[in-house]
């Protein structure tokens, strides 16, 4: 790989009292990949996540995004620099509409004195945008996209999740097991949407315990074990069950194998 | 990096069925929902409704029981009147209460800045205009400490404005030294005092500006809460802090605004409780924070934050209002009043309960 990477992250450390979450943990993103990062329970994958989406300050370490140095306070921040994060837990608001939610924290508001005076909110441009991205996505069908969060399945509302974060991500997209809650055909779907996001130069991270969906879309696999990188497979020279017995420290990887 | 499968064909040998799934845009089974299922699903989508139906049954039992002397436009107006304080508070709890918080020293803040308003003006000389901003910014500063100590020190709500409720109330007490300004004296000396006071006459029917200031706050804050981003935002941090805090809303600072703001219409029902009152005492309004969750509670808002709808809490202020005029006209003991509106309180916890089912 002669590119630069887009993300880098050297020596991140972050403890919880005596927990050790990362313990000196390195990233490597390329851009225009898909980089799957799986590990164990514990392993610290989230943490990982977390700090590359700003949810969390590592106590030590640097991080860089194409070649600067970048120290997020908060997700905001992040997005701000182009990096959209699809949560495990989605973080959508459920009383709160599609659109709404689609555009929390970045609203868009009505051209003219309505909107710089009187701060009014601009729902049609909202909804509107909310719903080419969806039916863009072929996510779903959805009657009314001003309908709450909360009368909406499970499935879809990871459609909706997943469409925020590839309707404002730019430079970097991180997906936290966007298939975890789907069902065979809806994971196809995003899926497919990772592969549509990829084709438009994005990198993805993707963190996921499918073995399957992970040697399906991966580029390459970042394996983490006990708070770092233990190291950086091919998929296409691995089977999935080296990759497993790697993760669970069955088997210890052939040494300087960083993709 | 080496070209990547097609996604045409699945990679899953399970999922190559899908190719010949089902293309119809789902359609749901649409069971004809049952006509209390209707009305659920239409109380869910308009919060403020059952208030509105419950206010305008007790209209109808108390023109039936009490007859012609309570449809009066004078008789009206004057429950207006009486709620008027209640309802500013209760916008301020509103806020609040939307952010899945409680604010037990509104009642506190109120005499507060109505105490400071009449003192400074009195004890000091200061133009009464002067005297009115300064009791506005102490507002505003009780509403920060609140702010502060609920958004960054992250103590609970209800703690925290139990503590400062006592705090601003014996602050009162002491700074006062219990003192009444007499309603004469402000007559003469500070009228502007006595601003929201003032009344007028359309058709019978007597509304003192405090009733306007209660009905354009109400106004305003249902424009914000609904139609800009901050609102928004305090409805999704009531729903789901951490949900709002990892989409990009500045919880803390959405919190800090909202208890400031609280704080300030507080402020503004200190000074409006001078023109209904008359008088400046630090013995009014000692009720003011429960009467204020109670229009809350029977306006329909969730306690546990991010739903319900301020014309809500409009709703059960006034029809809190409707019942104790309603009652006292017919000429019951006071008592029952309080009897119907503890009932009340529990009714409206129930249906919104049951009106909640609709998402599970």
């Amino acid at each position: 790989m002669s590119r630069e990477p887009i993300l880098t992250a050297r020596g991140l450390v972050k403890r919880y009292g005596r927990v050790t979450a990362l313990d000196h943990a390195d990233f490597d993103l390329y851009p225009g990949e898909v980089l799957a990062v799986i590990g164990d329970n514990g392993a610290g994958k989230s943490s990982l996540i977390k700090a590359i989406s700003g949810a969390i300050h590592p106590d030590e370490g640097e991080m860089t995004l194409e070649g600067k140095p970048m120290h997020f306070r908060s997700p905001m921040e992040a997005r701000d620099a182009g990096i959209e994060t699809v949560y495990q837990t989605l973080a959508l608001s459920p009383a709160l509409s599609i659109a709404d939610n689609m555009f929390l924290g970045r609203e868009i508001r009505k051209p003219g004195i309505m909107g710089t005076w009187f701060r009014m909110l601009d729902r049609k441009a909202m909804e509107k945008r909310a719903r080419d991205k969806l039916t863009e996505l072929g996510l779903m069908t959805i009657q009314n996209i001003g309908q709450a969060v909360e009368t909406l399945s499970g499935g879809q509302r990871q459609g909706v999740a997943v469409a925020r974060a590839a309707a404002f991500g730019s430079k970097v997209v991180i997906m936290d097991e966007p298939t975890a809650a789907l069902g065979v055909k809806e994971s196809r779907r995003v899926l497919e949407l990772i592969q549509d996001v990829k084709k438009r130069g994005l990198p993805i991270v993707l963190i996921s315990h499918n073995m399957p969906h992970v040697f399906e879309v991966a580029d390459r696999i970042h394996i983490h074990r006990l708070g770092k990188r233990l190291t950086v497979i091919d998929p296409k020279e691995y089977t999935m069950s080296d990759a497993v017995a790697f993760m669970t420290g069955a088997k210890t990887p052939p040494a300087q194998s960083i993709a | 990096m080496t070209e990547t499968k097609t996604t045409s064909e699945p990679a899953q040998e399970f999922e190559r069925v899908l190719s010949q799934s089902a293309t119809a845009v789902a359609s749901f089974d649409t069971h004809e929902r049952s006509p209390l299922e209707k009305v659920r699903h239409f109380l869910h989508s308009s919060p403020a409704s059952v208030p509105l139906i419950v206010l305008v049954l007790s209209l109808i039992i108390f023109a039936v029981i009490v007859g012609s002397r309570f449809f009066t436009p004078f008789a009206l107006s004057l429950i207006l009147q009486q709620v008027a304080i209640v309802g500013i508070v209760g916008a301020a709890q509103t806020l609040v209460v939307l952010t899945a918080g409680i604010d037990l020293s509104v009642g506190a803040i109120m005499v507060l800045t109505s105490v400071i308003m009449g003192q400074f003006t009195f004890r000091y000389g200061m133009p009464v205009e002067l005297a009115i901003l300064c009791g506005v910014a102490l507002g505003a500063l009780c509403g920060f400490i609140n702010g502060v100590l609920i958004a960054y020190l992250k103590l609970p709500p209800f703690i925290v404005t139990l503590g400062t409720w006592q705090i601003y109330l014996a602050t009162t007490y002491i700074y006062s030294a219990n003192e009444t300004i007499r309603a004469q004296d402000i007559e003469t000396n500070a009228r502007l005092l006595q601003f929201f006071g003032e009344k007028i006459n359309i058709g019978g029917a007597t509304f003192t500006y405090g009733v306007f200031a209660m009905l354009v706050l109400i106004a305003i804050l249902w424009y914000v809460l609904n139609h800009t981003a901050w609102g928004r935002h305090v409805y999704a941090i009531g729903d789901d802090p951490e949900a709002a805090k990892l989409s990009g809303v500045r919880t803390k600072k959405v919190l800090i605004t909202v208890y400031v703001l609280a704080g300030l219409i507080c402020a503004l029902a200190g000074w409006a409780s001078i023109g209904r009152n008359g008088s400046v005492s630090p013995q009014i309004g000692q009720f003011a924070n429960i009467e204020s969750i109670t229009a809350v509670v029977i306006g329909g808002m969730s306690l546990f934050g991010g739903r319900g709808s301020i014309l809500g809490m409009l709703f059960g202020a006034l029809i809190v209002g409707v019942f104790s005029f309603g009652m006292r006209m017919y000429g019951t003991d006071v008592q029952w009043t309080y009897l119907i509106i503890g009932v009340l309180i529990i009714l409206a916890v129930a249906i919104d309960q049951w009106i909640r089912k609709v998402a599970g």
